[in-house]
């Protein structure tokens, strides 16, 4: 399977920090790749290299083609980030969300779209008109996925999904991930510090270390070496 | 004595002795101009400690110049009071009026004092107009050939030198300017420049080191009026004549670009800046007969002066000194 | 009794033109934070132009301000790319500095071309008074109100129902989350400034009638708009209308009844209004409150 995302000795620093140090790593088509690691490890700065959200050194290749640097470029060219803290636009409300998330898009499947969502997350029909950001955590993690899907992207990256929520809670979005990526091959890239569950639910992952990549491997073989986990995974 | 001081001290006899030396080569036309770059200077000063020192902007000192403005011509045509003695009153005067308004203007920084203050200068002719017992009304107070004008209309003589009218405006001015200067720089050394300067880095920070907001934020805008009272006295001195007309609100606007192209925190910005006011119009007239051309030009300059450099013509030499200048906090936000 | 009405109608007219250039303002401040100094020059520029079309150049009325909306947009566009764009980024208040370079500028450039003679400029309404309910109206008032609200109608359904109106509004309330779903936020910024001028050449053209044409026209007016905007709340669309309104019948009730304020001190009076504001509820009646305990 060829790769959707390839990273290639990518660099990036805040003002004289360097947070990356030279970072690579693919994410094959229709797979998920979890990225691991301690705080400050570089996980988000990886991330928001992709959406061009912080200057960055080196080569990004989406699709085989090197990716333009702009957010908007990026989202434009199918890639939706959702960042740490979610970043629902808390106050507008619910179904505007969900039409930004279509923003890029010129079909006009937009409603129905909106109807698909609400067969994963029922509540978003009847709250339509409510303001993000009077929604509970956990439903604006999930208001922050759908509108992140409602661009019918080809990636979708995810920061940190599972900060602040419960453990149900976060078991459920990583459930709607698998689902997705299982019955729609949607690829996904995401941004975990619970190594547990996002190796439950990835295929590979990568895990950094002060900026660069320590160990990265098929998850089955991170879990099974007691080394690995101890050292990098904490459990 | 630090290398620093000594510098400082160094430019200002340097400056100082330029400035007395000055008319005996310039024509008697020339020292009335360089007359109102000393009055212009002195406004500059006191607007100086508030903005570059204490971070905090103001629209609206040509209200405080039309303060000390308007006491001085009162008080020299009502109440018989010679020139000079006017100064040090309207200074006061205005400074109360500073020290006033900064107590309500405690709640407000930024942005928001910018529009305060902006207001203020837009209403200060309507309200000069509203009380013209005092003031004179539209048609305001004349002062031309009154003997408590100095030298208005007979030379005055001076340590045996006789001045005419121009030359004894300049060194009045002047006096008063570089007098101005040396107080401010008492001022701003000690205790209060340190104050003011961490109201300016940071309210929050200030405050948690004990800094009373309070005291400071009034006290700054009462000196920084009490310069703009002096310097509206000397122009009432120097025009022989106050009507609401003259210190409309384009002045408050040219007293800020003239802090911000000149640059806050030297006396050679503020000097360049207050050459800057003077004489632009006239460098304007030379693009344009038009009475129009002085603003496009200011506002132009401005405008580059805030890309290219935003410290101003002192931001430049400080650049190529030591010295640097902070940008300022963003208003209120939590 | 009848004059209150004349004075509430006449106040609903003045509050109109009063909201209008708040909402232009607001616009700007809530996408930015900035105060654009300079709206008030931009918009007795544009009314210029209606009057030089109408007057040296023929036009009729409706054509010539159509026209110059078209402009006053392309104009507002072009000075945030020209002039704003390349400071936005740093200090608010050195953007604000900028739009008093502005304002200097323009007021300059309307004396450059046109003089500071008083134009009088001829109303789009008939002049005459209408009879409602035994109180003569002015069908001046009338239309100045009627443009006001259709104009603030036409905005919020803009904003309400359109993509690229619910794309300004996630601009103006998360830039970062905005760029990441695709949205070109620069752009945004740009028409903001575009639709701001276009709203302040509203107001400038239906004040001209009653004011006078010339540079200083729009001073006083800008210093109402600044009390209305905070009034209302400087983030609040909603705030600046009612604010606007609320400070036209406002000012007009007082001078009227008020022996000292009366015209004279209309000014001052809105300088107080925005002084007790900013002292007493800094967030208007419509804004979130910010805290900010120091």
């Amino acid at each position: 399977m060829s790769a959707l995302l390839e990273l290639r000795d990518v660099e990036a620093r805040y003002g004289p920090v360097q947070a990356l140090r030279g970072i690579s790593l693919e994410v094959p088509e229709g797979q998920i790749v979890a990225v691991l690691g301690a705080n400050g490890a570089g996980k988000t700065t990886t991330l928001r290299a992709v959406s061009g959200t912080v200057r960055r050194t080196g080569e990004i290749l989406f699709a085989g083609r090197p990716l333009r640097g702009s957010p908007e470029g990026v989202a434009k060219a199918g890639i939706a980030h959702v960042p740490e803290g979610r970043g629902t636009f808390t106050e507008l409300s619910v179904l505007e969300n969900l039409r930004l998330g279509a923003y890029t898009r010129r079909d006009r499947d937009v409603r129905g779209d909106i109807e698909r969502m609400a067969e994963h997350f029922p509540w978003i029909q009847e709250r339509g008109d409510q303001q993000a950001g009077t929604l509970s955590g956990g439903e604006q993690q999930m208001l922050a996925l759908a509108r992140a899907l409602m661009g019918r992207p080809r990636l979708l990256m995810l920061d940190e999904p599972s900060l602040g929520l419960a453990p149900m809670i976060v078991r459920e979005i990583f459930r709607i991930v698998r689902e997705l990526n299982e019955k729609e091959g949607l690829t996904v890239l995401v941004v975990e510090q619970d190594a547990r569950i996002a190796l439950d639910t990835a295929g590979t992952a990568y895990v950094l270390e002060v900026g660069k990549v320590a160990v990265s491997g098929s998850s089955a073989s991170l879990r099974e070496d007691d080394a690995v986990r101890r050292s990098y995974l904490g459990y | 004595m630090r290398s620093s001081t000594a510098r400082a001290l160094g430019t200002f006899l340097l400056l100082s002795a330029a400035v007395y030396l000055l008319p005996a080569f310039v024509s008697d036309f020339r020292a009335q101009q360089f007359a109102y770059v000393g009055i212009y200077l002195t406004a500059l000063i006191g607007l100086n400690v508030l903005t570059g020192y204490t971070g905090q902007i103001s629209l609206g000192h040509g209200a405080f110049m039309a303060v000390g403005g308007y006491t001085a011509a009162i008080l020299m045509a009502d109440h018989g009071v010679k020139d000079i003695w006017t100064i040090p009153i309207a200074a006061a005067l205005a400074g109360v009026a500073g020290f006033l308004f900064g107590i309500p203007a405690l709640r407000l920084s930024g942005i928001y004092l910018a529009l305060a203050t902006f207001a203020i200068a837009v209403a200060t002719p309507a309200v000069i107009k509203k009380f013209e017992g005092f003031t004179g009304g539209g048609s305001g107070i004349n002062l031309f050939g009154i003997p408590e004008l100095t030298a208005s209309l007979t030379p005055v003589e001076i340590f045996g030198w006789e001045l005419n009218f121009n030359n004894w405006l300049y060194y009045l001015s002047w006096t008063v300017a570089l007098v101005g200067y040396v107080l401010a720089w008492l001022l701003l050394r000690g205790r209060t420049g340190r104050a003011f300067r961490a109201v300016r880095d940071s309210e929050t920070a200030a405050v948690s080191s004990g800094v009373s907001l309070a005291r400071y934020k009034t006290l700054a805008f009462g000196v920084s009026a009490a310069y703009a009272g002096a310097a509206g006295a000397l122009f009432a001195i120097a025009t022989t004549f106050v009507n609401p007309d003259t210190f409309p609100v384009a002045l408050s606007i040219i007293l800020l670009v003239g802090v911000a192209v000149g640059g806050l925190g030297s006396l050679v910005g503020l000097v360049a800046g207050a050459i800057f006011i003077q004489f632009l119009p006239l460098w304007a007239q030379n693009v344009s007969k038009s009475a129009g051309a002085p603003a496009v030009v200011y506002g132009a300059i401005l405008i580059l002066v805030m890309f290219v450099l935003p410290g101003g013509f002192a931001g430049l030499l400080a650049r190529l000194g030591s010295l640097t200048t902070r940008g300022y906090h963003r208003p209120n936000d939590s | 009794m009848t004059e209150f009405f004349q004075q509430v109608v006449s106040g609903l007219a003045s509050g109109g033109v009063y909201g209008s250039l708040a909402l232009a303002l607001v616009l700007i401040h809530r996408a930015t934070g900035v105060i654009n100094f300079a709206q008030g020059e931009m918009a007795a520029f544009s009314t210029y132009i209606v009057w030089t079309l109408t007057t040296n150049h023929g036009w009729s009325y409706w054509p010539a301000f159509a026209a110059t909306l078209v402009v006053s947009f392309a104009g507002g566009v072009g000075i945030h790319q020209v002039v704003i764009r390349p400071v936005e980024r740093g200090s608010q208040i050195r953007v604000v500095i900028v739009t008093i370079g502005l304002l200097l500028l323009i007021n300059g450039s309307m004396t450059w071309i046109w003089s500071g003679e008083v134009r009088s400029v001829k109303s789009p309404f008939p002049t005459r008074t209408v009879d409602i309910g035994g109180v003569a109206i002015s069908l001046q008032d009338i239309g100045t109100i009627a443009v006001s609200l259709g104009t603030v109608i036409l905005l919020w359904l803009f904003f309400r129902f359109t993509k690229v109106g619910l794309a300004m509004r996630a601009s103006a309330v998360n830039p970062a989350e905005a760029r990441l779903v695709g949205v070109r936020v620069a752009w945004m910024l740009g028409l903001g400034w575009g639709l701001a001028a276009v709203l302040g050449a509203i107001a400038g053209m239906l004040t001209a009638p009653s004011v006078f044409l010339d540079p200083t026209m729009m001073q006083a007016i800008l210093i109402y708009a600044f009390a209305a905007a905070v009034l209302g709340g400087i983030d609040s669309p909603i705030g600046a209308v009612v604010g606007g309104l609320l400070l036209g019948v406002g000012l007009n009730l007082i001078g009227a009844y008020v022996d000292f304020v009366g015209a004279d001190l209309r000014l001052p009076a809105a300088l107080l209004v925005i002084l007790v504001v900013l002292l007493l509820k800094p967030a208007g009646i419509f804004g979130k409150q910010h805290v900010r305990k120091v």
